[in-house]
């Protein structure tokens, strides 16, 4: 029997501080038994528990592509022991990621419609690992527009910076970029609050389905935005965070009502989610 | 072997050719409280009790337990890399269990063996493990098992159960492995031809002491969201002081946290009972809590038992009746006046 709560052992080969903050670095990991990759095979959406021997796990999202082989990726924010531990971790330095964990965006629902990703601050890693799955060549031609709408609160503090710019250069992706505040004269993005920018973006709702992710007050205005664009309540997909130790729906901590949040989430529709009690 | 009569002189021989067998577990008074012990030697098992005081999840949910183990030696190729604990799962008798106690881990294992994610170390205790059940005669005062779809002498948990009949036990199989336990006892006899009848009759006026205390039907029925938001956990939580006694004891609660814990160059990772009634449950890193009240503990706990359980699996209440809480909770709440507020909750509307 597969033992769930036994991680795979991974090497840590490249560390990357994606912020002015310092507050937020990216690891790629390898496997360190190659034949642990196909087994951790995991759809965008999902997450896993990296697991540092001693200090403990931490549920993070996978920020890597299913599309990228060899490697996955996770931007970690420092907040309590296991992730302040890991942000002073050395490449070559080993740790262990278990998962995946937990059920992804839609995409087969998702297949043929018009995508609008909306993302706040460090809650853009799994839209990330959406992004990269999706603008793949094997994949782009099944889904219509993109349309996506990211903020941070200002320049620095903007996640793979790289890549937004790869983006904007594409004409298959839709990118409004947008910080809440900008001293950079050279700075040539959107300059406003999500919401706002939503609004005035006003992303269509045709045969589309918005996914949202970030703090819960650019949630909370981002909302009545979408609603006013006519998306409905099962159109909207939003993706939670919860306090977690087992990751697989057994120690009972991450309950909103009778769903668990590692289990049962952490993608929900805010239909879904208007059905279940609001303790999150 | 289904059936057989065991006279209560030849039980402690029996014991003692179980003992030989494979590993015996069994009620032990440690000079105030029954509970359940690995039983060395047949004189240990005592079994005119009336429950143990804690319940008999810990033989499956011990309540801390090694997972894995690993070292952080400098130079050591495997540093950092968690190793599986070795474990005892040779097969073992449980002797003497209540059927409340057993039906719980019936329903455990809803949790901890689902159909997407087996947990190894209790899904391995529980294949090595023949649970030999002790029938009730004499129910307390607060036993509801009838109420909580258990019963005293439900065998839906048990491999075998054992109905006292005065001067010996009745010892009948429930399942295979009850059955090929019967068989390796040579002591017992042929169950003389009134037994059934007698054990029938201590069954109903068992049932009979206890009485329905409330409905299942009228909470399982009812919106989820009508309870959760009903005014009538004000009331309930006003007491509370979330010391988790009633989490601890409750054969049903199961959840636990994992730590790590390391010694000089060496460490375990543990897992250890939790409880849904401590604020550190569900606290973020963030520092943000969901459940950050003591209503809102309290009414998670309750509305698990009685609401969210049975939603999701569609299989009765999580909670057997055995009446540990409502003894145990030093400012007396009451699981049964709980559940009696919430059947009736439709009926008070919040302000």
């Amino acid at each position: 029997m597969k033992n769930p709560y036994l991680p795979y052992p991974v090497r840590i080969d490249s560390i990357v501080t994606e912020t002015e903050d310092r507050n937020l670095k990216t690891f790629t990991l390898v496997f360190k038994n190659p034949e642990d990759e196909a087994r951790f095979a995991y759809t965008p959406g999902q997450f896993a528990e990296l697991s540092v021997a001693g200090q403990g796990e931490s549920p993070i999202g996978i920020a890597s592509s299913p599309t990228e082989k060899g490697f996955i990726k996770f931007t970690v924010n420092k907040v309590g022991r296991v992730t302040s531990h890991l942000h002073s971790m050395k490449e070559g330095d080993v740790m262990g990621v278990r998962g995946p964990m937990g059920n992804w965006y839609p995409w087969e629902t998702l297949e043929g419609k018009n995508i609008v990703i909306i993302g706040g601050g460090f809650a853009f890693t799994t839209l990330r690992s959406s992004i990269v799955y999706m603008l793949h060549p094997d994949n782009r031609s099944r889904f219509g527009d993109i349309t996506v709408v990211y903020g941070a609160r200002s320049p620095g503090l903007l996640l793979y910076k790289d890549e937004l710019a790869a983006w904007e250069q594409r004409d298959d992706i839709k990118m409004h970029i947008t910080v809440d505040g900008c001293s950079d004269p050279n700075w040539k993005y959107n300059v406003g609050f999500v919401p706002t920018v939503t609004k005035e973006k006003a992303p269509s709702a045709d045969n589309a389905y918005a996914i949202i992710c970030g703090p819960p007050i650019m949630i909370k205005f981002t909302l009545p935005v979408l609603t006013d664009l006519g998306f409905p309540p099962d159109r909207i997909i939003s993706s939670l965070e919860m306090r977690m130790k087992c990751g697989i729906g057994i120690c009972g901590r991450c309950n909103i009502g009778s769903e668990y949040v590692c289990k049962d989430g952490p993608v929900f529709t805010l239909e879904k989610l208007s059905k279940l009690p609001n303790e999150y | 072997m289904t059936e057989m009569y065991i006279p209560k002189e030849k039980l402690a021989g029996v014991v003692e050719d179980l003992i030989g067998r494979q590993r015996v577990y069994g009620p032990v008074f440690d000079g105030a409280y029954h509970n359940f012990e690995e039983i060395k030697s047949a004189g240990a098992l005592d079994l005119a009790y009336s429950n143990t005081r804690l319940s008999a999840k810990g033989l499956f949910h011990p309540h801390s337990e090694r997972m894995f183990e690993y070292s952080l030696a400098s130079g050591d190729p495997e540093a950092g890399v968690l190793k599986e604990t070795e474990k005892d799962y040779s097969p073992r008798v449980v002797l003497g269990m209540r059927p409340c106690d057993a039906r719980a881990l019936k329903i455990m294992d809803r949790n901890f063996n689902s159909p997407q994610y087996g947990d190894p170390w209790w899904v391995k205790r529980i294949e090595a493990t023949t649970i030999v059940g002790l029938a009730c005669n004499a129910p307390c005062g607060t036993c509801f098992c009838t109420t909580a779809g258990s019963g005293p002498f439900d065998d839906s948990g048990l491999d075998a159960m054992l109905v006292d009949l005065g001067e010996g036990y009745l010892a009948r199989a429930v399942t295979d492995k009850g059955s090929a336990l019967l068989s390796q006892i040579s002591k017992g006899s042929a169950a003389p031809a009134d037994a059934a009848q007698k054990a029938d009759a201590l069954r109903r006026s068992a049932e009979a002491a206890i009485g329905l205390q409330f409905d299942v039907g009228s909470i399982t029925g009812k919106d989820s969201m009508e309870l959760f938001n009903s005014p009538i956990w004000e009331e309930i939580q006003f007491a509370c002081i979330n010391c988790g006694t009633c989490t601890f004891l409750c054969p049903t609660c199961w959840c636990f946290d994992i730590q790590d814990e390391t010694h000089g160059e060496h460490g375990d990772r543990i897992r250890i009972w939790d409880s849904c009634m401590f604020p550190l449950f569900t606290l973020h890193g963030s520092g943000h809590n969901p459940r950050q009240n003591k209503a809102q503990r309290v009414r998670q706990r309750f509305m698990h038992k009685l609401r969210y359980y049975p939603e999701k699996y569609g299989d009765g209440i999580a909670c057997t009746g055995c009446g540990r809480c409502v003894r145990a909770c030093p400012v007396n709440i009451d699981i049964r006046n709980v559940a009696r507020l919430m059947s009736s909750s439709a009926c008070v509307r919040p302000a």
